[in-house]
């Protein structure tokens, strides 16, 4: 399906302003200061230089390097994706930046305008408020990364990925690529190269954390790919929520960033993954993040997607035990130079599973969303459920949306339902609100507010807030 | 008090004064041809006039709908131009239109909607107070029968005809405009319905604000009395007189306005 408006109203200002989002609080840097500088461009020297530096094992040495041939043998898939990608100039991208540093266990140490970067962006003020733990991350590494003490004790692992790979290799190498292969798609082999960065979590049987853990991803440098690698592993019967944010400043070229995101819920364990992506309008936002749920497990992904230029992200749940659960919940926001080319896969392996896909999209000025969903169930399984809703609003003639729902489900035993909509806040809706007496600016952002509500409240309430600032619907005090 | 000046508002030119108003569409089919109409504050119009006539149009271009472009004639409130003012301006200057099919938002409470209609009339940086809010809701919820839950449900959304347009007048009470427009109102209304809507429009019915009633039967009429009834046919008004226009109009249909006569 596709939709595309025809009409040719132009929004005034303060619509625009009002439905705007505020890039001003991450729209700042310092400047560089690296120890490590992989230089430009991907051969397998750079990849050299990663493990290198990062001291890898023979086994993560090895890894890169069947990986970095797999990337190069992938084409990009414009196939079926926007030409867009064909922008990446993969010889123009820094891939590895670091000071040299190991994380921080303590702000204090932090360099200070590393520190005063994250302090503007409120990440100390937030790990006192709510968090359990937090890492921060900036270009390549990790700065900052600490967890409250008593999840220590109670055996819960919150590192970097290079300190999982290597201190607790028995529980991470057996998982690590497996969910996602390095093969699964061209950007999972890049990162899958070239990652550094992101954290490794283990959660022990049993322990069920009460505040999430939280990864803040800050790119600082131009022309940079910044390639985290996120690995969570909840053991049996435990309960883990992670959340992430990212920004970065505007720059004047294209910047890159690919992560793998794996997650792996054992029997009757629940992993809920929170995004709040807003990278800068210049950023190639190319993630594969997919979770693996056995016997009545279940794993989340609650995602926002309001900043990058292009972002392109399905992710993922194999419902590989009786009883499984998979749900993506997607909000995304494209503004004029924007595609939020996202969706979700749902693959049953089991039976008796249940997945639930939500997604809403809103289209603004030139801005694109495209819906890409899949949803897989085999004959051989009986009592699978699928629910998906693809809701799109499109504000103004240039938006474009497109959904491409694929439900594949195979014998009688199962059950789907799928419903797609697509709405526009129509001429009539506005004039009915601003007859009330709101201006068009607060007419269009009480309407979009309307329209994400219902999902809104799925994010904690921390985020929530933190979502409202960002899509920046300017209540300009009219909801209180 | 002792004493009520009635007619205050008229020594003051409280009115809102439609003056020789010609409106066309984007096409330049024109739909108002020159209407002249002044509702002084205190007193309840009330327009009829057969389908297509022009009336819904009116009510839609005082509120400033750009589907409708004014061509000639003004608009004045108070002794005020509205010409250059636009949707919202009129709306919080105190023009309030009650649609004949309002609009659903989506996802948007009522308590919410009502909420940012009234904060919208506010200086920047002052809010409204919540505990004072609710309970003027309440009471005017209340007037019109409606059910406490309706204030966490979406605007309009899955909501019978019936209320709708108690929701309308709920929002219309809410707002306290100085001038209201309701367009067919009374359309799609049990007479149940009917009864507990025009309770609410005359409970609002005040020395300072002015109505206008825009319908197509006299049953609205009724239950809300009007001081003058206007006849519309073909974008203008065609005949203008007391309560008593609209019962020979219900007896006589709109035909007789075709009459040599009244041409």
């Amino acid at each position: 399906m596709s939709f595309q408006d025809t009409d040719s109203a132009v929004l005034d200002a303060d619509t625009q302003n009002a439905i705007d989002v505020d890039r001003t609080k991450g729209d700042f840097k310092f400047p560089e200061n690296h120890k490590f500088d992989a230089g430009w461009g991907l051969t397998s020297a750079t990849v050299d230089y990663i493990s290198d530096v990062k001291d890898d094992p023979d086994w993560v040495r090895e890894f890169r390097h069947k990986a970095l041939a797999v990337f190069e043998s992938k084409k990009t898939p414009t196939n079926w994706a926007t030409t867009d990608l064909d922008n990446i100039d993969f010889d123009k991208i820094r891939y590895y930046l670091s000071d040299g540093q190991k994380p921080k266990r303590s702000w204090d140490e932090v360099p200070p305008e590393v520190l005063e970067t994250f302090e503007r962006l409120g990440i100390p003020q937030q790990e006192r408020a709510f968090l359990a733990g937090v890492e921060a991350q900036y270009d390549s590494e990790a700065t900052y990364s600490n967890m409250k003490e008593e999840l220590s004790k109670q055996g819960v692992i919150f590192v970097t990925s290079a300190e999982g790979l290597k201190e607790h290799e028995e529980i991470f190498r057996p998982y690590f690529g497996k969910v996602i292969p390095t093969g699964d798609n061209k950007y999972s082999a890049l990162n899958s190269a070239v990652f550094s960065g992101g954290s490794f979590i283990y959660i022990p049987k049993g322990v069920k954390l009460k505040q999430p853990l939280q990864a803040y991803f800050r790119i600082n440098s131009e022309s940079f790919g910044q390639f985290e690698r996120t690995l969570i592993i909840a053991d049996e019967g435990s309960e883990v929520m992670y959340m992430e944010g990212c920004t970065a400043p505007k720059f004047e070229t294209a910047t890159l960033h690919s992560a793998v995101v794996e997650l792996v819920a054992l029997k009757g364990a629940k992993i809920q993954y929170v995004t709040v992506q807003n990278w800068s309008s210049n950023v190639f936002n190319l993630v594969t993040k997919r979770g693996l749920a056995m016997e009545d497990a279940e794993v989340r992904w609650i995602d926002c997607n309001i900043g990058s230029r292009l972002t392109m992200k399905y992710p993922g749940v194999i419902m590989k035990g009786e009883g499984a659960r998979g749900e993506v919940i997607s909000i995304a926001l494209a503004n004029t130079g924007q595609h939020q080319d996202t969706g979700a896969k749902m693959i049953h392996a089991a039976n008796n599973t249940t997945s639930n896909v939500v997604s809403k999209s809103i289209s603004i000025g030139e801005g694109r969303s495209t819906y890409r969903g899949q949803v897989h169930i085999p004959k051989h399984l009986k009592g699978c459920k699928n629910n998906t809703e693809c809701d799109a609003l499109l504000i103004n003639s240039n938006s474009r949306t497109d959904t491409y729902p694929a439900i594949t489900v195979k014998g009688n035993r199962h059950a789907t339902q799928h419903e797609a909509s697509v709405s526009q806040v129509s001429e009539e809706m506005l004039f009915y609100m601003q007859q009330r007496g709101l201006d068009q600016g607060q007419a269009m952002s009480l309407a979009v507010n309307g329209f994400i509500n219902e999902l809104v409240r799925e994010f904690p309430m921390e985020y929530s807030v933190e979502l409202k600032r960002l899509i920046d619907l300017e209540m300009e005090g009219s909801v209180g | 008090m002792p004493f009520r000046v009635h007619s205050l508002s008229n020594f003051l030119h409280m009115s809102l004064h439609i003056q020789d108003l010609h409106a066309s569409l984007e096409n330049g089919t024109e739909i108002l041809r020159g209407v002249t109409l002044e509702i002084p504050a205190g007193e309840i119009h009330a327009i009829m006039g057969p389908n297509g006539s022009g009336k819904s149009t009116l009510s839609k271009v005082i509120a400033s709908h750009k589907s409708y472009l004014p061509t000639a004639g003004k608009i004045t409130m108070d002794g005020k131009d509205i010409s250059e003012m636009s949707i919202d301006e009129r709306s919080r200057a105190g023009i309030f239109l009650a649609f004949q099919y309002p609009n659903e938002v989506p996802g948007v409470s009522n308590a919410n909607f009502i909420r940012a209609a009234l904060q919208s009339r506010l200086p920047k940086g002052q809010d409204i107070d919540a505990v004072g809010y609710y309970k003027s809701l309440y009471e005017k919820m209340d007037l019109l029968e409606m059910d406490r839950k309706f204030t966490a449900r979406a605007v309009n959304e899955g909501f019978s005809g019936g209320e709708k347009k108690r929701n309308e007048i709920l929002q219309m009470m809410m707002l306290d405009p100085k001038y209201c427009i309701m367009d067919e109102t009374d359309s799609g209304l049990d007479i149940d319905a009917l009864k507990i809507v025009a309770k609410g429009v005359n409970a609002m019915r005040s020395p300072d604000r002015g109505m206008l009633l825009i319908t197509h039967y006299q049953r609205l009429l009724d239950y809300i009395k009007p001081d003058h009834v206007h006849v519309m046919s073909e974008g203008r008004i065609v005949k203008s007189g007391g309560p008593e226009l609209a019962l020979e109009l219900e007896e006589k249909g709109y035909d007789f306005l075709k009459e040599p006569a009244l041409a």
